[in-house]
């Protein structure tokens, strides 16, 4: 009993305070990568080390439409060591999360020289906008509505439906003491009855697609769903085979899409903040229908 | 090229089996094919581990129809002290398309040969329990891995029964359903328990929920996407199945990894070890309401993922290995941080230890309880921490050495006792072995390259790697194709030979006590699954 007395007073507070302060994180973390469309002069290495097809190509005789999309990516970072003039760059952003899976695709037109390099730039369509809304305020405003509106408590079941177990492990380490997620007054819980979200993993197997829809199906109303993952945004490199059904917005409504492969516990907790809006956006409705 | 010891064991199986054998060839040194004629293993494998006391390692088909008219089974075979893999290649009859069952004889390929049957249609003649197993029930009769089977093939939903379990009779007894969706943030698989009362009678599995074709899938990628599909096999052992994954490649194309790569390697797969272990500790301390112990052991974890992510960009160290070597190097703030997380990860870590040794409660729940018995450990052919613990004594890193493992000398933990204490036990040590490893490999071969360049990979080749993930054994076994393509890829994660441990030690247990018992070998299902 005085050991373990000894050791908690040893080790004092381990818990961060993310997202009142910003995330501490490795300077070698490999987040989004940021394309510089003007700069690049040729999108082709890219794509072809890409190994999710997250950077792919449409070409025509003398133009080329490059389609990146966020939604695929497992960021490897070979885009980056692909490409010249820095034209493609490995950035420590990892809040990417956000209620419209269009937001994480972008496209850029370019005309073409002979060799297949590019000339010059027709347009793009969008360029990232960073974080959805500000991400300390969205913190706030989350614990306000789970402490006004949710009673001090927020329950989110998980679903693995045929991940690699990679997203569990960093969901599973927003519980240890360093990302303390019981902060916000979230909790994970056993029976999908008992929750207001629903987090989801994987591309959905055949297999459990079933156990997916009875589990979303036993939650009350309002719930929301959030797709976790490369897997579970766009099936990531497992994509769709007899196997495996792809993302999860195939088989679910999905309310919030979290990148990363996995997202590490700060990314998926900014994700888990901005669905807590939805729900509170929801509650409101009802209540006011 | 082939030591004494194989062509004793040829010369002895020429003897016997002269006509048998068509053709025996060694790819490399540690890798050697025989080629046999007659589909019949039993009088082989009998052979081979009456006089040599081989283990059989694996079992997996082949689809080579168009090729060579015929499915091969392939059966690879180890020998104690003996670091080469003997495979025995056997065609399959083509007119049944049946093959003779091992599995009464050794149980431990029981769920192999089915995936053979369920996976290719083939027909394990005499298996104790031929009914399927890595495709569900309802299935259509489709299989998968046949060449003529399109990856994209589209299924209709599922429908109908998944398994149907044996029913439980008596006074008392009750069946308990559990899953696939579990109550923690564990991955999916179904538990059917027969209790009388709270002890358990029996357990029956329905696993393969998080199949997702990934062998097949590996027919698909070329091999420098194929490396991050291994990388995703089984998300907690990454770098151990991505390692396995690149060596397999680099034996196939004759690659010489550069010193310091190998090393980098060996360090990364001790890191893996040591996060993993330490996480398990923490979990199996919670699961009989330690919960301090768990919330120490988990505070070390961040900080070892974290150290992961300085020395590889990910927290999970995937994107770092390659084909050819490591991808990157490592600079001096790196090394210093690696040496200075383990000194303090050290120190905590005993007094982690000193925490869960001084508490007699958590000890008296955790020996005596799963008990898995050295002789049933043996016939079920498990491996890794579970089988360690066990009285097994296999650890490939010291059986059939690879990366920088023959520069490291290293103790191998076995205990007799099978329980889930002495399976915390065999990673209490296994810890500490690493961090020694690590200590010592951290700056071996600094100034030195760590990639080579790769050449094109030559098509038509085959190899066998195999790596002692945290887990325990991990076979990857490639046939290159055309275009930088594999024709084939077999993935054997531990955890497909270790799910009858499970089923093994927790009979007679209470029911409460299965998460622990189930915590202590901590299987993969996505790994089983794929």
């Amino acid at each position: 009993m005085f050991k373990i007395l000894q050791k908690t007073v040893s080790t004092g507070t381990v818990t961060a305070n993310y997202p009142a302060e910003p995330a501490q994180i490795s300077d070698r973390f490999r987040g989004r990568p940021s394309f510089d469309f003007e700069k690049w002069k040729d999108a082709r290495p890219a794509a072809e080390v890409c190994p999710t097809g997250a950077i792919s190509l449409s070409d025509k005789v003398d133009s080329r439409k490059v389609t990146v999309d966020y939604g695929l990516c497992v960021f490897c970072g070979l885009c980056a060591e692909a490409s010249f003039e820095q034209a493609v760059r490995i950035t420590q952003e990892f809040e990417l999360a956000t209620s419209d899976r269009r937001n994480l695709i972008f496209t850029a037109e370019y005309t073409l020289n002979a060799d297949g390099t590019h000339r010059g730039m027709r347009k793009v369509d969008r360029q990232w906008m960073s974080a959805e809304t500000d991400v300390e305020s969205m913190g706030k405003k989350a614990r306000e509505t789970i402490q006004k509106i949710l009673g001090r408590s927020l329950a989110i079941r998980e679903v693995d439906a045929g991940s690699c177990n990679g997203c569990e492990l960093e969901i599973v380490a927003l519980n240890n003491p360093v990302h303390d997620i019981e902060r916000f007054g979230i909790q994970f819980v056993a029976s999908p009855r008992h929750a207001d979200m629903l987090l989801v993993t994987g591309p959905v197997t055949r297999n459990m697609e079933l156990a997916l829809l009875k589990t979303h199906r036993a939650m009350a109303e309002p719930k929301v769903v959030v797709a976790v993952g490369a897997c579970g945004i766009s099936g990531g490199i497992f994509g769709e085979n007899y196997a495996s059904l792809g993302r999860v917005d195939k088989v679910l409504p999905v309310d919030v899409y979290i990148p990363g492969c996995p997202p590490r516990p700060q990314a998926l907790l900014h994700g888990i903040l901005l669905a807590v809006g939805r729900l509170a956006e929801r509650l409101h409705n009802n209540s006011a229908g | 090229m082939m030591t004494q010891s194989t062509s004793a064991v040829f010369e002895a199986l020429r003897q016997k089996l002269g006509p048998q054998i068509q053709s025996v060839r060694a790819d490399r040194e540690d890798e050697v094919y025989v080629l046999i004629s007659d589909s019949d293993i039993r009088p082989i494998t009998a052979h081979l581990r009456a006089e040599f006391g081989a283990r059989l390692v694996t079992v997996f088909a082949e689809d080579r129809r168009s090729v060579e008219g015929v499915f091969f089974n392939y059966y690879v075979f180890e020998q104690k002290g003996n670091a080469q893999y003997l495979i025995v290649q056997a065609p399959v009859r083509s007119d049944t398309l049946e093959f003779p069952s091992l599995s009464a004889e050794l149980p431990a390929v029981n769920w192999q040969e089915r995936e053979i049957q369920d996976w290719f249609g083939l027909k394990a003649v005499g298996h104790p329990n031929p009914r399927r197993v890595a495709l569900h029930d309802n299935w259509p009769d489709v299989y998968p891995l046949r060449k003529d089977f399109p990856l994209q093939t589209v299924l209709p939903p599922f429908e109908g029964e998944r398994h149907i379990y044996r029913p439980a009779f008596g006074e008392g007894v009750l069946q308990v359903p559990v899953g696939p969706v579990h109550a923690g943030i564990i991955e999916p698989g179904h538990f059917n328990f027969a209790v009388a009362g709270e002890p358990i009678l029996y357990l029956q599995l329905r696993m393969f929920y998080t199949h997702k074709g990934t062998e097949k899938l590996f027919e698909k990628l070329p091999i420098h996407k194929a490396v991050f599909l291994a990388e995703s096999i089984s998300g907690d052992s990454s770098f151990s199945h991505g390692t396995a994954f690149c060596q397999a490649i680099e034996r196939a194309a004759s690659i010489e990894v550069p010193l310091r790569g190998l090393v980098m390697r060996t360090v990364l797969l001790e890191l893996e070890r040591i996060c993993n272990h330490v996480g398990d500790i923490g979990a199996i301390a919670n699961d009989v309401g330690f919960v301090i112990a768990n919330a120490h052991a988990s505070r070390l974890k961040e900080t070892l993922v974290t150290l992961n992510e300085q020395m590889t960009g990910s927290r999970l160290l995937r994107g770092f290995v390659c084909v050819g070597g490591v991808r990157r190097g490592w600079d001096q703030t790196q090394l210093n941080t690696l040496r200075d997380t383990l000194d303090s990860f050290a120190r905590e870590f005993q007094d982690l230890i000193s925490l869960v040794d001084s508490s007699e409660s958590t000890r008296d729940r955790l020996e005596q309880t799963g008990i898995l018995r050295p002789e049933k450990a043996r016939d079920l052919g498990i491996v890794g921490v579970g089988g360690r613990a066990s009285g097994v004594d296999l650890d490939v890193r010291r059986d059939h050495p690879y990366a920088a493992y023959p520069r490291y000398s290293f103790r191998v933990p076995v205990y007799q006792a099978g329980d889930v204490w002495h399976r915390m036990q065999v990673r209490i040590d296994e810890v500490n072995a690493s961090i020694d490893i690590v200590g010592r490999a951290m700056t071996d071969g600094l100034q030195r390259e760590f990639r080579v360049p790769v050449p094109a990979i030559p098509s038509g080749r085959c190899a066998l790697s195999a790596v002692e993930g945290w887990r325990g054994e991990i076979i990857h076994w490639i046939r290159t194709g055309p275009d930088n393509h594999l024709e084939r890829c077999k993935i054997k994660d531990p955890s497909l030979n270790n799910w009858p441990a499970v089923v093994e030690a927790v009979q007679g247990n209470i029911i409460a006590d299965f998460p622990v018992i189930n915590k202590s070998f901590n299987l993969s299902y996505s790994g089983t699954d794929r």
